[in-house]
C-alpha cells in the first residue's frame, strides 16, 4: 500500500463550528417538483431507517422501505433501555455542544473523524425536539419539564430517558412517523423482506435483491438510491445482548459489491450482563450498568472455591477492581472492568455452574443505606434478575458477566453518509462513523436518529442532484443475473443436506471469535482464529443441514444465510484485529499496554480508520486508510487513575 | 425436566394444520420457554425434520415478536411477561404442555406458530400517530407536560404490539391495543389537536379489520405482558362519544368510509 488513500472522506473546508451549516448552504437541492420522480429504498426500519423513510417520504420523495421484521416498530433498536444523549444543558450545568464532541472523541479513543461528530454533537439538540413533538414520552419533572440523568460517567447530566424504554419510546415515534407516511401511499414498506444483494448499475447502488421469507419469492427492488440501516453486527459472536435476527448480511453482501468496510475489529463488550447458564442459552441479558454504583465486584481469591458465596468470608474474597484500581474501584470504565472480569475467569476463580461469572455483592451497600433503599434504586432490576435466574439479588450476590454489546465498526461512510459504491448510503450501528473505538452510553440512539431524521435526508439529496442517472430496466439481464446468483446460492444451502445444525456452526464460530477476537486479543490467537475460521467456514458448506424447502417461510434457510456470511466477516475482523497492533478503545492487543495494564494506543503509526476492500473469495483484502487529524481535540492518552 | 409438548403445526396460510406431539426430556429449569422450543428445533433438524416456526427477536419481552398460546393462555401462566420471559421452572415436569398461534381471524396463520398481525399496523397507520413532520419543531422545553400525565401516556406507551390481548378476549376485539395509543397520543398537550379526529380512524380501522367488539371481559390486561390497564378502554370510549358529537359530518364520513 503506497502513498495516497483512495477514500475522499469529503469534509467540508471551514471551521470546526461552521462546517455543516456551510456544507448544507453548498448542497444542491432537488426541487419539491422533481422529489417525487426520484426513489430511494431504505433497508431497515430502527431508529435509523424509520426516521430516514419518514423523513425523506416528507421531503418528497417516492420511498421504498424493506425489513425482515414482520412490522417496522420490532426493530432491534426497541431494546435499548437507558437513553439519549443531547447537549440540551437544561439541568445547566455545563454541557455544550463542544463538550458532548469533546467527550464522544476522546471516549472513541481519538478513532473518529472530528467533522463527523461535531456535526453529530450540533444536531442532537434537535432529536429531543423533533421527539416530544412527536409525543415520545420522555420522563419529567413535577413542573412539566423534561428530566435528565448522567450515563455511564458522564460528568454532565444529558441523558433524556423514558423509563427503562427509551429505544422502544424513540422507536415507536419514528415509526408512528412512518406510519403516517405509509397510510398516506407515499411509503412501500415490505416487511417479512429480507436483502440479500446489493445491485449496481455503472458502479452505482441502484436497488437490492431481496427474498420474501413468506413466500421465498426473490424479487428486486429498483430506485435511485440505496440507504442501509441495517444494524451492527455484534451477533457474530453467537451470544450477545442483540436481538436474536439481527446480522450483517446486508452490509456483507455489499462490502462483497465493493463497499469498504472500516475497523470491523472495534467491537463494544459490556461488563454486567447475566452470565451464561447453559449450552441451550440463546443470548445474553443486559443489566443496566448502574448496578456498580453500590454494588461490589468479587470472586474467589481461590481457584475451585464452591461454597456458596455467602459461607466465603471476606478474607477469602477477592475484590479485584478494588485491589487493581483502587481510585475507580467498582466504577472503572466498560473496557477495563470486562478484561478484569475475563482474567480472573481464565484463571479458574469464576462462579457459577459454567465458570463464567463474577458476583456483584449488594450485601455491603444493604447494611449501609438498607434494602428498602436498595429497592428504591435497583427494585426492577433486581427483579428482571430474579425472573431469569430464579435466585434473590437481596440474598445472594448477583452473578454477572461482560457480554459482546455493539459494534462500532461498519460500512466506511463520507461526511454525507455515502460509502465507497456511489448512491449507497449506510446510516445507524452499520455505519463506521461518530464512534471511533469505544462509543459511550445512550449515544447510539442519538447517532441512529441523527442520521435518519438532520442527516441523511439533506445529503442524499446532494447526490441525487448531482448524479446523472439511468434508466433501469428491471427485467434486464444485469438484473436477472444477481437474482439468479442469489436464488443459487439458496438452492446450495438446501441442497448440502449435511448433518449438522445452522447453530451448531454458529456457536462454534462464536466460540473462536469470543475467545480469541474479544476482550482480549494477541497476535498468537489472532492467527489460530484465522487458521480455524475458513475450516469451519468449509465444513459449513459441506456439512449444514438446512430442513425444509424455499418456497415457504423457512427460519433455518434464513439462519443459514446469515451464518454463511458471519463466518466470512469473522475472518476480515480477525485480520483487521491483527493489523492494529495497538490497544485503543474496545481493542485490547494485549502486546500494547502499559506497565500497569492500560491500553496503550499508538497514534504514530494507527491514527487512521482501517478500510478494507473485498478483493475476491479467498483472495487477501486490501486495506485503505482514512487518516484522522486531530486539529480541536488535542491527542492524549485516557487515563483512569 | 421433561415434557410433551403438544404443538399445532401448518405448513402454510392456505394448509390444513393439526397437533403433532414431541416428546422433550432433558430441558433444564432455567432455559426460557423459547429455548426449549429452540432444543426441540435443535433435535428435529439433526433428524432432517422441519423445526417448528415461531417468531422471537429481543428475547427480553419488548419487541412483541413472540406469541403463543400455552395451554390455552397467551404467553403462558406468568402474569406481566411475554412468553419468551417465561422459564420452564414455572411449569411442572411430566406436564402436557399445548402450544397454539394466536387465534383470531385478524391474525391469519402463516405458518405452525406464526401469525400476521399486520392489521395492528393498519391501525397505526389510520391516526396512531402525532403529526409532526422533521424539522421545524420548537423547543422541547416549551412544552411542558405534568409529571402524572407524562407517567400514564408512558404506561400506555409501554404496548408492545404482540396481539395477546386480541388472543385472550373471546371476542377477539383489539380494543386494548388501539386504546393504549389513543391514551398515550391523547394525554399529551402534543396530542390533542388530532385527539377527535384520530379516535374516529383508529376505532373505523378496527371494525374493517375484523376485530370483535369490546364487551369488557378484561381477559385483555390479565394477557396483557405489560399489564396495560382495561381503563384505557373506558377513556376510548369516551372519547369516541364525544368525538362523534363533536364531528363535522364530511369528517366521520371520511374516517368511516
Ligand atoms: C440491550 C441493548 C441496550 C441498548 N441500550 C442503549 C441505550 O440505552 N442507549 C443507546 O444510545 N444505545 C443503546 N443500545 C444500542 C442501540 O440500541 C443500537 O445501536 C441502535 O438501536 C441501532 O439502531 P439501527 O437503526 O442502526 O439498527 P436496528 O435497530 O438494529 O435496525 C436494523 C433494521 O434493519 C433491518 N434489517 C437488517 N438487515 C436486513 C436485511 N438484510 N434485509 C432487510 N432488513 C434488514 C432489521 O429488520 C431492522 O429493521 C443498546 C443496545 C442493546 C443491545
Ligand atoms: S421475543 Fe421480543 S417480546 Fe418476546
Amino acid at each position: 500500500m503506497s502513498g495516497a488513500s483512495p477514500l475522499n472522506a469529503r469534509v467540508p473546508a471551514g471551521p470546526l463550528e461552521t462546517k455543516w451549516e456551510r456544507h448544507k448552504f453548498e448542497m444542491k437541492l432537488v426541487s419539491p417538483a422533481n422529489k417525487r420522480k426520484y426513489t430511494v429504498i431504505v433497508v431497515g426500519t430502527g431508529l435509523a431507517g424509520a426516521s430516514a423513510a419518514a423523513t425523506l417520504s416528507e421531503l418528497g420523495y417516492r420511498v421504498i422501505n424493506i425489513t425482515y421484521h414482520d412490522s417496522p416498530r420490532r426493530a432491534h433498536s426497541i431494546a435499548a433501555q437507558g437513553g439519549i444523549n443531547a447537549a440540551k444543558n437544561y439541568p445547566n450545568d455545563g454541557d455544550s455542544v463542544f463538550r458532548l464532541f469533546y467527550d464522544t472523541i476522546k471516549g472513541g479513543d481519538f478513532r473518529a473523524r472530528e467533522a463527523n461528530v461535531h456535526r453529530l454533537a450540533e444536531v442532537s439538540v434537535n432529536i429531543i425536539d423533533q421527539c416530544v413533538a412527536q409525543g415520545v414520552p420522555f420522563a419529567r419533572e413535577y413542573g412539566g419539564l423534561l428530566a435528565n440523568r448522567s450515563f455511564g460517567g458522564a460528568q454532565v447530566s444529558r441523558t433524556f430517558y423514558a423509563r427503562g424504554q427509551t429505544g422502544q419510546q424513540l422507536l415507536l415515534g419514528a415509526y408512528q412517523a412512518l406510519e403516517r407516511q405509509i397510510g398516506r401511499g407515499a411509503v412501500e414498506m415490505h416487511p417479512h423482506t429480507e436483502m440479500l444483494d446489493l445491485l449496481l448499475v455503472d458502479g452505482r447502488a441502484r436497488g437490492v435483491v431481496a427474498r420474501d421469507l413468506i413466500t421465498g419469492h426473490v424479487q428486486s427492488f429498483i430506485g435511485d438510491a440505496v440507504v442501509l440501516a441495517t444494524g451492527g453486527y455484534a451477533n457474530v459472536f453467537y451470544l450477545s445482548t442483540n436481538a436474536r435476527n439481527s446480522n450483517a448480511t446486508a452490509i456483507w453482501r455489499a462490502h462483497k459489491r465493493g463497499a469498504a468496510f472500516a475497523n470491523p475489529c472495534f467491537t463494544q463488550i459490556h461488563p454486567t450482563c447475566i452470565p451464561v447458564s447453559g449450552d441451550y442459552q440463546s443470548k445474553l441479558t443486559l443489566m443496566s450498568e448502574s448496578l456498580r454504583n453500590d454494588g461490589r465486584v468479587w470472586v474467589p481469591a481461590r481457584g475451585g472455591d464452591a461454597r456458596p458465596p455467602n459461607e466465603i468470608p471476606d478474607a477469602e474474597r477477592d475484590y479485584y477492581l478494588e485491589r487493581k484500581y483502587p481510585s475507580f474501584g467498582n466504577l472503572a470504565p466498560r473496557d477495563i472492568a470486562s478484561r478484569a472480569a475475563k482474567q480472573v475467569c481464565d484463571e479458574g476463580r469464576g462462579v457459577g455452574a459454567t465458570g463464567l461469572g463474577v458476583y456483584l455483592d449488594f450485601r455491603d451497600a444493604i447494611q449501609r443505606s438498607g434494602a428498602a433503599s436498595i429497592a428504591d434504586r435497583y427494585g426492577n432490576l433486581f427483579e428482571m434478575y430474579q425472573r431469569i435466574t430464579d435466585e434473590d439479588p437481596y440474598r445472594v450476590p448477583m452473578r454477572i458477566y461482560p457480554a459482546v454489546h455493539y459494534t462500532m465498526g461498519g460500512l466506511w461512510v463520507d461526511y454525507n453518509l455515502m460509502s465507497t459504491i456511489p448512491g449507497l448510503h449506510v446510516i445507524g450501528e452499520a455505519n463506521f462513523s461518530d464512534h471511533g473505538a469505544n462509543r459511550l452510553g445512550a449515544s447510539a440512539l442519538m447517532q441512529g436518529l441523527a442520521d435518519g431524521y438532520f442527516i441523511l435526508p439533506y445529503t442524499i439529496g446532494d447526490y441525487l442532484a448531482s448524479s446523472r442517472l439511468s434508466r433501469v430496466d428491471a427485467a434486464g439481464p444485469e438484473v436477472r443475473a444477481i437474482e439468479a446468483e442469489v436464488e443459487q446460492r439458496t438452492q446450495r444451502l438446501l441442497a448440502i443436506k449435511g448433518r449438522r445444525t445452522v447453530d451448531s456452526f454458529h456457536r462454534q464460530l462464536g466460540r473462536v471469535v469470543w475467545e480469541k477476537c474479544g476482550m482480549a486479543r494477541t497476535d498468537a490467537g489472532l492467527r489460530e482464529a484465522l487458521a480455524e475460521i475458513p475450516e469451519i467456514r468449509a465444513e459449513f458448506w459441506a456439512n449444514v443441514t438446512v430442513p425444509g424447502v424455499g418456497e415457504t417461510l423457512n427460519q433455518a434457510l434464513e439462519k443459514a444465510g446469515r451464518v454463511a456470511d458471519f463466518l466470512e466477516l469473522a475472518e476480515l475482523m480477525c485480520l483487521d484485529a491483527l493489523h492494529r497492533t495497538e490497544s485503543c478503545g474496545g481493542h485490547f492487543r494485549e502486546e500494547s499496554q502499559t506497565a500497569d495494564g492500560e491500553a496503550l494506543r499508538d497514534d504514530e503509526h494507527f491514527a487512521y480508520a482501517a478500510a478494507w476492500q473485498y478483493a475476491g473469495d479467498g483472495v487477501a483484502p486490501v486495506l485503505a486508510k482514512e487518516p484522522l487529524a486531530f486539529e480541536t481535540v488535542h491527542l492524549s492518552q485516557r487515563s483512569y487513575k | 425436566m421433561e415434557f410433551t409438548l403438544r404443538v399445532w403445526r401448518q405448513a402454510g396460510p392456505a394448509a390444513a394444520g393439526g397437533f403433532v406431539d414431541y416428546p422433550a426430556p432433558d430441558i433444564s429449569p432455567d432455559a426460557s420457554f423459547l429455548e426449549m422450543l429452540d432444543v426441540i428445533n435443535e433435535r428435529l433438524s439433526e433428524r432432517g425434520d422441519e423445526p417448528i416456526a415461531f417468531s422471537h427477536d429481543c428475547r427480553e419481552g419488548i419487541c412483541g415478536s413472540c406469541a403463543m398460546m400455552i395451554d390455552g393462555v397467551a404467553h403462558g401462566p406468568v402474569s406481566g411477561a411475554a412468553t419468551c420471559q417465561v422459564h420452564m421452572r414455572s411449569f411442572r415436569t411430566g406436564d402436557t404442555l399445548t402450544i397454539e398461534p394466536w387465534r383470531s381471524v385478524a391474525f391469519p396463520v402463516i405458518k405452525d406458530l406464526v401469525t400476521d398481525r399486520a392489521a395492528l399496523d393498519r391501525i397505526i397507520q389510520a391516526g396512531g400517530f402525532i403529526t409532526a413532520p422533521t424539522g421545524g419543531a420548537r423547543d422541547a422545553n416549551e412544552i411542558l407536560v405534568p409529571k402524572d400525565a407524562a407517567d400514564a401516556a408512558m404506561d400506555a406507551a409501554s404496548c408492545i404490539g404482540c396481539g395477546a390481548c386480541v388472543a385472550a378476549c373471546p371476542n377477539g376485539s383489539a380494543s386494548l391495543f388501539t386504546a393504549a395509543k389513543l391514551t398515550h397520543l391523547g394525554l399529551l398537550p402534543q396530542g390533542q389537536p388530532e385527539r377527535s379526529r384520530r379516535t374516529i380512524s383508529m376505532v373505523a380501522q378496527m371494525d374493517r379489520e375484523h376485530f370483535g367488539h369490546c364487551t369488557m371481559f378484561g381477559e385483555c390486561q390479565e394477557a396483557c405482558p405489560k399489564q396495560i390497564s382495561i381503563d384505557v378502554i373506558a377513556r376510548m370510549n369516551r372519547d369516541y362519544v364525544r368525538a362523534l358529537a363533536t364531528a363535522r359530518p364530511d369528517r366521520t364520513a371520511a374516517a368511516a368510509g
